[in-house]
């Protein structure tokens, strides 16, 4: 299969690669930009524990190719953390017990800090309306919710 | 100064940091130099003989490594059945199918290139040469004359016949009986979906002969022995089975599958490291399903709601194959919780397993138990139907509170319950009788609100050996537990269990650092590992801190009593006249006479003033048999609202009380509980895997046919607790991993049973409720009216 060079910007760090037009996204950043982070869980769109960041918006990078990500800023779960300082949401996430096998944990996370930058004050309802493209099968989502209102009301308080 | 406790506090988790910055090592994140991808060529018929396979072009595919089909591995033998019923039929269970396929999903192939893609694209080049012959699916039909023959070695598709109780007195119970209700209980197909997909890495090294599996194993010893010892006939110490961070298992990650063991096998053969990673679908098709019931179910009452006797006859439904521990769960994981928390005068239980088109059956969150709490509730309830409430007839037949053992009419010893204290705490929270006064207005204009009850009991910390090797399990089911005090008094702690989201990391830390007066950031918990860890039973049935954890109390209290000599030689003192508290050997009644934890550790390592005969070094390692199960229970209520025009119902209220004995971390307890509900609730409403009757093929295949929940279908659980320690064990925990899982289901259904129950319903028979079947429900009730 023809090879089309592919450029993009990850967590600061430019990354360009020669891949298949097919490769997606989420191959491309856990298997040539090496963050195993974002993880697979569905290959159908459900799941949502490949979300990343894809210049500035939340989005399923099973359902990208990599070559549409060209030129694009990407920001990972390993992104996150800024001076080893965590994110307000990874940090309430970890309060809260917001997580078990971790491994829903990643997309929960970056859909939930593009939730609170749409909805800094969101309601029990707008929340759980919100994580529609997240599943969890460990918490339950109690404490996923939790996490996310705890998250709401100390990045309110900043 | 005095610190607060921790064993028994809310801490948060020590393994979390690692999972929020992406930094967790699952096994399709194991890096290898020089991997090959490994692609499964599966059957896409239900039932078929294999003619032929032509790999060629596979094989020529750029890319390929290497293709493999059954024939290829000679000398491998059948994939075990690790639980053995009297008279039971063992079909063969190759690695890859060579004969014939008997589910969708079976592997006969396999193909292993370059990349995941190349593997994929080879796969498909596979030609398989197939005789399609008609296949049977539908647990009710597995053994009807005519049904298709699946196995030589069962007639009619018969796996077993098994029974348990008392035939004779439970029939003698019927007969005098003033009530007798009947009903079908259905109890549906499920799929664990653990978030991530089953995986396995397998590398051999050519130059000394060792083999090391990363698989996705709740037991990783178990993988070990049963793939070297019974399958690949390869030494067990030349094995290495590492279950690294594991995303969610609820059973289906305890099981020996064929795809780690065609990895391994391949992978001495091409002398690369060889990954397999599921994509969903693999999931669907072949992670190891759930319950699957067809049960008739009979229960005996008094004028005055008083439970006699319980008559239950069920079709368990084992899938094309005895996966690894299959035969237990739908016998005496099932059958011997059947007794509930009620006093039953008799019970008789009959199980018929069957074979099937279909996925292999095997445990899944509660595996048995759930199946018998779901029936002992519905029935319950559907004696109340009769004219009582549902809570006044729990009240009259519940086994009165006890601390050291009942003795069931189903072979059990329960340890410890006060079955009437959890209904008690329950209803503190909700109030009846407010309920009841609302529903009725609420039916005047038209709205169907209900409350279901689930007062429920399960079996956990699995299990004494001796007992269940008399029951068929070819294992032992102790645990290990090695406490390593290094010289600077740092400890780290190897254990038999595993942890795939239960927190061990951090909840056995705060037992050992709880026990050994250290600060827990003194503490390492290493599991997951053979090549680290002694030989362990690993993590299901909610064993880990109840048998995994008494291990470790077994080994730091010999670890006390040989730091005690040390310390008595070190202040001349006798080592009968020794203490240990807070971090420090002490004589009794003098406490300034003291050698703190470090010292004796350093004097361990350093022996020159040491006690005669003693020997250097401080760590222990013990193995615990536990002489019972151990028998968590509770009360939990659901309060549903049900949509009469759409059928649709909606969970307004979640409540539980669980007693699940003492406590060591609550938050992780009660997190656990949250998503064992969730699980449960799922059953009830929407989840069920689904075959298509004439194909035989998997409709529910993928997480968009498959309902899982999400968090916009579910409400905030209000929890609580009691605490009736148990006897069984030194710490008096019982076991939480599976409670809310196994009280979830009936809770819901009776609740929308109950929302119904002015229309003259009293029962459905299938799970799960969807909207279809409720509105079904509603129509044939007001057609009868």
């Amino acid at each position: 299969m023809n090879k089309r060079s592919v450029s993009m910007t990850i967590n600061g760090t430019t990354h360009t690669h020669e891949v298949e037009p097919r490769l997606l996204l989420v191959h491309y950043i856990r298997e040539l930009a090496g963050l195993t982070g974002t993880h697979v869980g569905c290959d159908t769109s459900q799941c949502g524990a490949c979300v990343i960041h894809m210049n500035g918006q939340a989005v399923k990078s099973c359902t990208l190719f990599a070559v549409q990500a060209n030129g694009a800023q990407i920001k990972t779960i390993e992104g996150l953390a800024t001076d080893g300082q965590l994110h307000p949401i990874q940090d309430a996430f970890w309060e809260k017990h917001g997580l078990q096998c971790g491994f829903c944990t990643p997309g929960m996370i970056m859909s939930a800090v593009q939730l609170l930058e749409r909805y800094p004050k969101p309601s029990e309802t707008q929340i759980r309306h919100e994580l529609e493209g997240n599943l969890c099968r460990c918490t339950g989502y109690h404490n996923i919710v939790k996490a996310i209102q705890y998250a709401a009301e100390k990045m309110a308080g900043k | 100064m005095a610190t607060a406790r921790v064993l028994g506090a809310s801490i948060k988790r020590r393994e979390d940091p690692r999972f929020l910055t992406g930094r967790g090592n699952y096994t399709d994140d194991v890096k290898l130099q020089g991997l090959t991808h490994a692609a499964f060529v599966r059957s896409p018929h239900a039932n078929a003989r294999i003619r032929g396979i032509d790999v060629a072009q596979a094989k020529a595919h750029p890319g390929v490594v290497a293709v493999f089909t059954g024939k290829d591995m000679t000398g491998v033998q059948s994939l075990p059945c690790g639980w053995l019923l009297p008279e039971l039929k063992i079909p063969a269970h190759p690695p890859l199918a060579t004969e014939a396929a008997r589910y969708v999903g079976d592997p006969v192939a396999v193909v292993i290139a370059e990349t995941q893609a190349a593997a994929r694209d080879a796969a498909d080049l596979v030609q398989v040469n197939w005789d399609v012959l008609p296949s049977v699916t539908a647990t009710e039909q597995a053994a009807a004359a005519g049904a298709p023959q699946i196995h030589e070695v069962a007639p009619s598709n018969v796996a077993f016949n098994w029974q348990i109780g008392d035939a004779a007195a439970t029939d003698a119970v019927f007969k005098t009986a003033d009530v007798v209700v009947r009903k079908r209980i259905v109890n549906q197909r499920l799929v664990a979906n653990a978030l991530e997909p089953r995986a396995c890495a397998a590398r051999y090294d050519a130059a000394t002969g060792d083999l090391t599996l990363w698989v996705t194993s709740q037991n990783p010893h178990v993988h070990r022995l049963l793939m070297t010892a019974f399958v690949l006939g390869i030494p067990e110490h030349k094995v290495r089975v590492i279950a690294p961070d594991v995303g969610g298992g609820f059973g289906s990650k305890i099981f020996l599958y064929n795809e780690e063991t065609v990895c391994s096998w391949a992978t001495r053969q091409i002398n690369r490291p060889v990954r397999w990673t599921a994509q969903r679908t693999e999931s669907f098709q072949t992670d190891a399903h759930g319950r699957d019931h067809v049960t008739d179910a009979e229960i005996a009452l008094s004028r005055d709601g008083k439970m006699l006797g319980l008559r239950v006859k069920t079709v368990a439904n084992l899938g094309a194959y005895l996966s690894t521990f299959a035969p237990a769960v739908p016998t005496y994981l099932y059958g011997t919780l059947l007794n509930g928390v009620y006093t039953f005068g008799a019970i008789h239980c009959a199980v018929t397993g069957v074979f099937t088109n279909t996925t292999p059956v095997d445990a899944y969150r509660g595996a048995g138990r759930p199946e018998a709490c779901y029936l002992v509730e519905r029935m319950v309830d559907a004696a109340a139907a009769l004219k009582m409430d549902t809570a006044e007839i729990r009240r009259r037949n519940f086994i009165p509170k006890f601390a050291n053992g009942f003795e069931t009419k189903v072979a059990l010893t329960y340890d410890s319950g006060d079955y009437a204290g959890a209904f008690d705490r329950l209803l503190q929270m909700f109030d009846l009788k407010k309920f009841r006064t609302e529903q009725a207005a609420a039916r005047q204009q038209g709205k169907l609100m209900g409350v279901g009850f689930s007062t429920y009991i399960e079996a956990c910390s699995i299990a004494p050996s001796k007992v269940v090797g008399a029951l068929g399990a070819q294992a032992g089911l102790w645990e290990s537990g090695t406490v390593r005090v290094h010289p600077t008094g740092k400890v780290s702690v190897y254990t038999g269990s595993h942890s795939h989201g239960q927190g061990h990391e951090t909840t056995f830390a705060q037992l050992v650092a709880d026990h050994l007066g250290i600060p827990m950031d003194d503490v390492d918990i290493i599991h997951g590992d053979t090549g680290s860890v002694p030989f362990g039973m690993g993590t299901y049935g909610s064993r880990s801190a109840s048998v995994g954890g008494t291990a470790l109390v077994m080994s730091m209290n010999k670890i006390k009593e040989k730091g005690k000599k040390i310390a008595a030689h070190l202040l001349e003192a006798a080592p009968g006249d020794m203490d240990y508290a807070g971090g420090q050997f002490f004589v009794k009644g003098s406490p300034q006479k003291a050698v703190p934890f470090g010292q004796v550790a350093l004097t361990a390592y350093v022996p020159h003033n040491y006690p005669e005969g003693l020997e250097p070094g401080l760590e222990e390692t013990s193995f615990y048999d536990p002489s019972n199960f151990c028998f968590p229970f509770g009360a939990h209520a659901c309060v549903v609202e049900v949509d009469p025009d759409t059928g649709g119902v909606k969970v307004v209220r979640y409540l539980a009380v669980d007693d699940v004995g003492n406590v060591i971390n609550p938050m992780i307890v009660d997190g656990m509980v949250h998503g064992g509900i969730a699980q449960g609730v799922g059953q009830a409403l929407w989840e069920g895997a689904v075959y298509e009757s004439e194909s035989g093929q998997l409709l529910t295949g993928s997480m968009m046919d498959y309902a899982l929940p999400k968090a916009e279908m579910l409400p905030m659980y209000e929890t609580a607790r009691t605490e009736t320690p148990t006897p069984v064990n030194p710490l008096g925990v019982k076991g939480a991993g599976e409670t809310g899982t196994i009280a979830a289901t009936p809770a819901v259904v009776n609740a929308v049973v109950d929302a119904l129950s002015g229309l003259g319903v009293d029962h459905i028979e299938t799970m799960p409720l969807t909207p279809e079947r409720v509105w079904n429900t509603i129509q044939a009730a007001r057609a009868r009216k």
